[in-house]
């Protein structure tokens, strides 16, 4: 019964998938001006193929990688050091916690024209941007998690004859895990899109650029050829974060 | 024990001259209206609070801080940590107290036996109910061997029936092992059931009231709650109670319509 919701949810699923496909493949047959902005997918298809094989896709898509995993590192160092410091005192928290939240309550994407005159038009601006919009709710989360930890725990293990550093390791760390691990995961996308989206803007590299600059040259089969390796990357991305997520929730 | 509070309004005297001798493997409950600071009074043999007058000595010693090897703690709620086993708990509990060694998972499963719980040793918290939970609290307050088991009000979150069955099981474990145990519970006909001696405490700030003994030897059978000493010592608590439950009433009017 299960196994057959399964079937038909997944056949619905690619059904609309297909659906979509089918649509654009019908519209592009139309002709007019939409032609101009929509190109059928075989074109599509035949450019993604010239830039996997002249190299482009690679050039293009190391920077993009390399920027992601450069800011989402600093995001995640930094983010879980500074929330698991705040939480270690009330006063702190209290100090902090609004200002985080605050802070990451702004548009950042304005204060992007900043990180490029400080960083400069190269991958670091990205990285910069990356890692400080990622850094806000990878922060907040640990701080939830670590100053959440149920006081009844922490009171049995005490009376257990807990060392501080037991009490850290097998009740801290467990109870916090979760929560934090949801901080890193919207941490992860906020850090994808900031990174693309600042590629987009003003670069000299990365996927975002190519995108940008095959919008700019109206070379539209061009562009729909890099948003299809941007989704496929982002799908993949994904499937890599849920597969780190689920390792670490069952440890 | 004063608690100074934030400003001389939010002092509270929470014990006051309170003085008890409790022999070793006796079984003692402490009664009192909610507030009278029963818990509070664990807590400061537990030594997991300091309290700000007088001593506390447990065979012999001066308690300041937990005790592990001597003292275990039962709580209200579970506290087996909801992201390890029935059996990791165990093994954590004694890790904590620096006794774990070769023989703990025979001794963990000794215990959960002791309480008919051994089938759950790999069963997470989450997949049992309140009452399996409290049960598996027990056995690892016992597995941990400390001569001493304080309980605050371990069976409150349960249902009637539950307490009932626990009650029992527990005076049979203990007749067995001979630990002395601290009991507190608001429940009359629990302290009667459980207790060898019954502590009865005034409302806050909380004094020794009365101190009454149930001759009666473990383990009790429930037709022992149907007996006419039973009956007569639950009606002389009721009696010694009723006045301090009033009086905490009146307090907490008194307090309510001072805020208003």
């Amino acid at each position: 019964m299960i196994a057959q919701d399964k079937l038909v949810i997944r056949t619905i699923q690619v059904g609309v998938l297909v659906a979509l496909f089918g649509a654009w493949f019908i519209a592009t047959r139309a002709g007019g001006t939409l032609k101009l902005f929509l190109p059928a997918p075989e074109l599509v298809w035949r450019e993604m193929g010239v830039l996997a094989r002249s190299g482009q896709l690679w050039a293009s898509l190391s920077v993009t990688i390399s920027s992601i995993v450069k800011a989402y590192m600093i995001a995640a160092v930094a983010g879980i050091a500074v929330g698991f410091v705040l939480a270690r005192s009330r006063t702190l928290v209290r100090l902090f916690e609004p200002v985080l939240s605050g802070m990451f309550a702004v548009p950042l994407t304005m204060f992007f024209p900043l990180f490029v005159l400080f960083f400069g038009i190269g991958p670091d601006s990205k990285v910069a941007y990356g890692a400080t919009y990622a850094f806000f709710p990878i922060a907040l989360n640990t701080i939830a998690a670590f100053s959440n930890v149920d006081d009844l725990y922490l009171r049995a293990s005490r009376a257990m004859g807990a060392s501080s550093w037991q009490q850290f390791r097998y009740v801290y760390m467990p109870a916090a895990l979760p929560v934090t691990l949801t901080g890193l995961r919207i941490g992860f996308f906020i850090c994808i899109a900031s990174v693309l989206g600042g590629e987009t803007l003003a670069a000299t590299a990365g996927v975002g650029r190519a995108t940008a600059l095959a919008a700019e040259l109206m070379e539209t089969a061009r562009l729909y050829a890099w948003i299809a390796f941007v989704v496929c990357m982002s799908v993949m991305l994904n499937l890599l974060a849920l597969a780190v997520e689920t390792r670490s929730e069952r440890e | 024990m004063d608690f100074p509070g934030r400003d001389a309004s939010q002092r509270v005297i929470a014990l006051d001259d309170v003085s008890l001798d409790i022999r070793k493997g006796e079984f003692v409950c402490l009664l009192g209206p909610s507030g009278c600071g029963k818990s509070t009074l664990l807590n400061i043999i537990g030594g997991m609070l300091e309290q700000t007058s007088g001593t506390v000595t447990v065979n012999g010693t001066p308690v300041s801080s937990p005790r592990p090897n001597e003292i275990a703690y039962v709580f209200q709620e579970s506290t087996l940590f909801p992201w390890f086993t029935v059996l990791e708990n165990f093994r954590l509990a004694l890790k904590f107290r620096g006794t774990e060694d070769a023989g703990w998972r025979d001794r963990a499963m000794q215990s959960l036996t002791a309480v008919g719980m051994e089938q759950f040793a790999s069963h997470y918290p989450k997949q049992l109910s309140v009452g399996m939970k409290q049960r598996i609290n027990l056995a690892r307050g016992i597995c941990v061997g400390s001569e001493v088991m304080l309980l605050d009000e371990p069976f409150a979150a349960l249902d009637e029936q539950t307490r009932m069955v626990l009650g029992e099981d527990l005076s049979i474990l203990l007749a067995r092992r001979g630990k002395t145990i601290v009991f507190v519970t608001h429940s009359l006909a629990e302290a009667v059931f459980l207790a060898d001696r019954i502590v009865v405490m005034t409302a806050r700030p909380g004094k020794v009231k009365a101190s009454i003994e149930v001759p009666e030897a473990h383990p009790r059978s429930p037709d022992f709650m149907l007996t006419d000493a039973f009956q007569d010592i639950r009606k002389e608590l009721y009696g010694l109670l009723r006045d301090e439950i009033r009086q905490t009433v009146a307090a907490m009017r008194q307090a309510r319509d001072a805020q208003a």
